[in-house]
């Protein structure tokens, strides 16, 4: 088979970008996002930061924004409601309904139960707080909801995304680019039982808020509720204390024992994502600034017309993985779980 | 259930290491001498191990029933792999036992045989709306996912629905994430494919501490789990009004039967639940925590008995 016919033959990957206010929704627009994920400014999702996210008029805006060029937007309202906070949820998948967003990404069965039979109308994708890994994990949402897609967790090698994708009744999204969680979403309580904040329940992980950086004799230290995450000798980069990404001992050694600061990047992959069948690629940060989603927005664009164009001689641009690379955290990216050797 | 005949019964949990063939059975020999009315049965964690497989688990919990104890099948957190599948729908097909679901698979699997079924700690169950979706496909029984507070506790169980117990972890290391990485191999330089079975090597996880000694987590393969024990053993009588059913120990290679002989003697009015709590916690190699019960921080300390 000739390289158009492999092109012609496979769709084109859709690029999902993350927005956390307006300018990065239009920037990730402008630079050749296909949708964007954005979320309302409470718990109801899973990036509840400070002055971030939407309300509605902001999210008004930005959907027309995208709709008047022919693009997409998701609301993400992808945490757990707990049964005082039922009413916002519900308020936000009223509000995504009402706004006329293209998809809503959920993960709790009460609010994905609640979305499909207030809003039937309205698709429905599985977030990766899902932490649907397998297909019959997929099959359960899709026969009781009727999810059009599924965001998998950041925890299968390729082979295994492969015999997910050939068994799911639905197109399946997979994260390309960005923060890397190294447990499987949806499932990881270790935020909430240092700092009492989970991603589930609130929202956040590692929260700013229960963060402190101390200049100490030892170094810098950083800490999150009080513990210990990382110790700094000078002139070595500080990174945030993400708790699953600091320095720890066991058995008398001091070592990354989780994981170490990186970004995942797939960029290397994106032929055989493309030739499998995958639907869409997701960038993480909704947290990040408009400069990061320019940034990863415009290098994935490229790469993924690249790869569209040409699988066959597609190679990672070595200015792509420069602009990559000042954007990733801790200047290191990883193909994380989708090659089998890092597990 | 609620009701006259309210009556809180002791289960023990699956165990979440990997232990030998021998120290498995050993073990659930001198469980089913003790006060437990339920035991879950099953690996959880990781299908690598290997200690007993399918056959043997279906061998011992007979054996466990013959002793007298309510037997439900656990099965695995995280599935990947076709294999995993098919162990799986094998234990969701059983015919005789009941099956704790930890992954939505699990729960497809079992609503479609539609037979009655558990929700384990794996199961996001966060209010009374999602339980009662879940209670609708047959759910019988949910476990409180460990982070929620006694409060969420309090509103879900004023709308639970009929006929579906309430089970708490009360002890053990809590379980705190799953990841595609192996830890233990991790740790030893291994690749998770050929990771030797390190986990043999750990029978109670691999104690991970910060820079300055504290005590934080325990690396169980790909299981991450605190270092500190949860013990709710001094909330008893908040248990009881909560009307919870099920109190779940989770075992360790050490003490386990006496931490159930402490808790059944709880139960029975013979003593103190505040003062036996202290006295359990005092033994715990990394301290108690209780602070997820409180809507606080989980490795948190904040009851009276636990100083």
């Amino acid at each position: 088979m000739t390289a158009s016919a492999v092109a012609s033959a496979s769709k084109r990957l859709e690029l999902v970008c993350p927005a956390g206010n307006l300018p990065s929704l239009k920037t990730a627009v402008d630079h050749g996002a296909d949708s964007v994920y954005i979320g309302f400014r409470d718990d109801t999702n899973a990036r509840h930061f400070p002055g971030l996210n939407f309300d509605a008029k902001m999210a008004a805006q930005g959907i027309q924004y995208a709709h008047a060029k022919k693009r997409r937007v998701f609301v993400a309202l992808n945490t757990f409601p707990q049964p005082t906070g039922w009413e916002r949820w519900k308020r936000a998948v009223d509000q995504a309904a009402e706004l006329g967003v293209d998809a809503i990404i959920a993960a709790d069965i009460s609010v994905l139960d609640y979305a499909q039979r207030t809003h039937p109308q309205l698709p429905l994708h599985l977030s990766v707080q899902g932490s649907a890994t397998n297909y019959e994990a997929i099959r359960f949402y899709h026969d009781h909801f009727g999810i059009k897609r599924v965001v998998l967790p950041r925890v299968l090698s390729l082979p295994q995304v492969r015999h997910v994708l050939e068994n799911s009744p639905v197109d399946l999204e997979v994260f390309g680019f960005g923060g890397l969680c190294i447990m499987v979403e949806g499932r990881c309580l270790l935020s909430s039982y240092v700092t009492g904040e989970s991603p589930n329940m609130c929202g956040v992980c590692s929260p700013a808020k229960a963060v402190r950086w101390e200049e100490t004799p030892r170094g810098l230290e950083t800490r999150l509720g009080g513990l210990l995450i990382d110790r700094y000798a000078p002139g070595e980069p500080a990174g945030y204390p993400t708790l699953c990404k600091g320095r720890f001992e066991v058995a008398d050694q001091t070592y990354y024992a989780i994981e170490e600061p990186t970004s995942l990047n797939t960029l290397e992959l994106l032929p055989e994502l493309q030739r499998m069948g995958i639907a869409a690629i997701k960038i993480e940060g909704r947290q990040r600034s408009p400069a990061y989603v320019t940034q990863v927005t415009k290098v994935w664009r490229a790469a993924i017309d690249a790869s569209h164009r040409n699988p066959v001689a597609y190679t990672p641009q070595p200015d792509w993985l420069r602009e990559l690379g000042k954007v990733s955290e801790g200047q290191q990216t990883t193909l994380g779980a989708y090659h089998r050797i890092w597990q | 259930m609620a009701g006259i005949d309210y009556q809180l019964k002791l289960a023990l949990g699956p165990v979440l290491y990997y232990w030998p063939k021998e120290k498995l059975l050993d073990f659930y020999e001198r469980i089913s001498a003790t006060a437990v009315d339920i035991i879950y049965l099953g690996e959880t964690v990781c299908s690598k191990r290997h200690a007993l497989n399918t056959s043997d688990w279906l061998d011992l919990a007979e054996r466990m029933r013959a002793a007298g104890k309510e037997v439900v099948l656990s099965t695995m957190a995280l599935l990947e792999a076709e294999s995993e599948l098919k162990t799986l729908r094998r234990l969701c097909e059983n015919g005789r036992f009941t099956v704790e679901a930890n992954d939505m698979s699990a729960v497809r699997l079992l609503s479609e045989q539609k037979v009655p079924f558990v929700l384990g700690t794996g199961i996001n169950v966060y209010s009374d709306r999602t339980l009662r979706f879940l209670a609708g496909l047959g759910a019988k029984r949910w476990m409180m996912p460990v982070e929620l507070s006694r409060q969420t506790l309090a509103a879900i169980q004023a709308k639970r629905p009929a006929n579906v117990e309430t089970e708490v972890f009360v002890y053990g290391r809590l379980p705190l994430a799953y990841s595609a990485r192996c830890f233990t191999a991790r740790h030893h330089n291994l690749p998770k494919d050929d990771c030797q079975y390190r986990c043999l090597d750990y029978p109670e996880g691999l104690a991970l501490s910060t820079r300055e000694g504290q005590a934080f987590l325990a690396l169980n393969g790909i299981q991450t789990q605190s270092a500190q024990t949860c013990n709710l053993l001094a909330e008893l009588a908040e248990l009881r009004e909560l009307k919870v059913d099920i109190l779940r120990i989770s075992p360790q290679p050490d003490g386990t039967e006496t931490v159930v002989a402490v808790f059944a003697a709880c139960l029975g009015g013979e003593v103190d639940p505040v003062e036996e709590a202290a006295q359990l916690n005092a033994a715990l190699p990394f301290g108690a925590c209780d602070g997820y019960w409180r809507g606080q921080p989980g490795m948190r300390v904040i009851s009276q008995a636990i100083t």
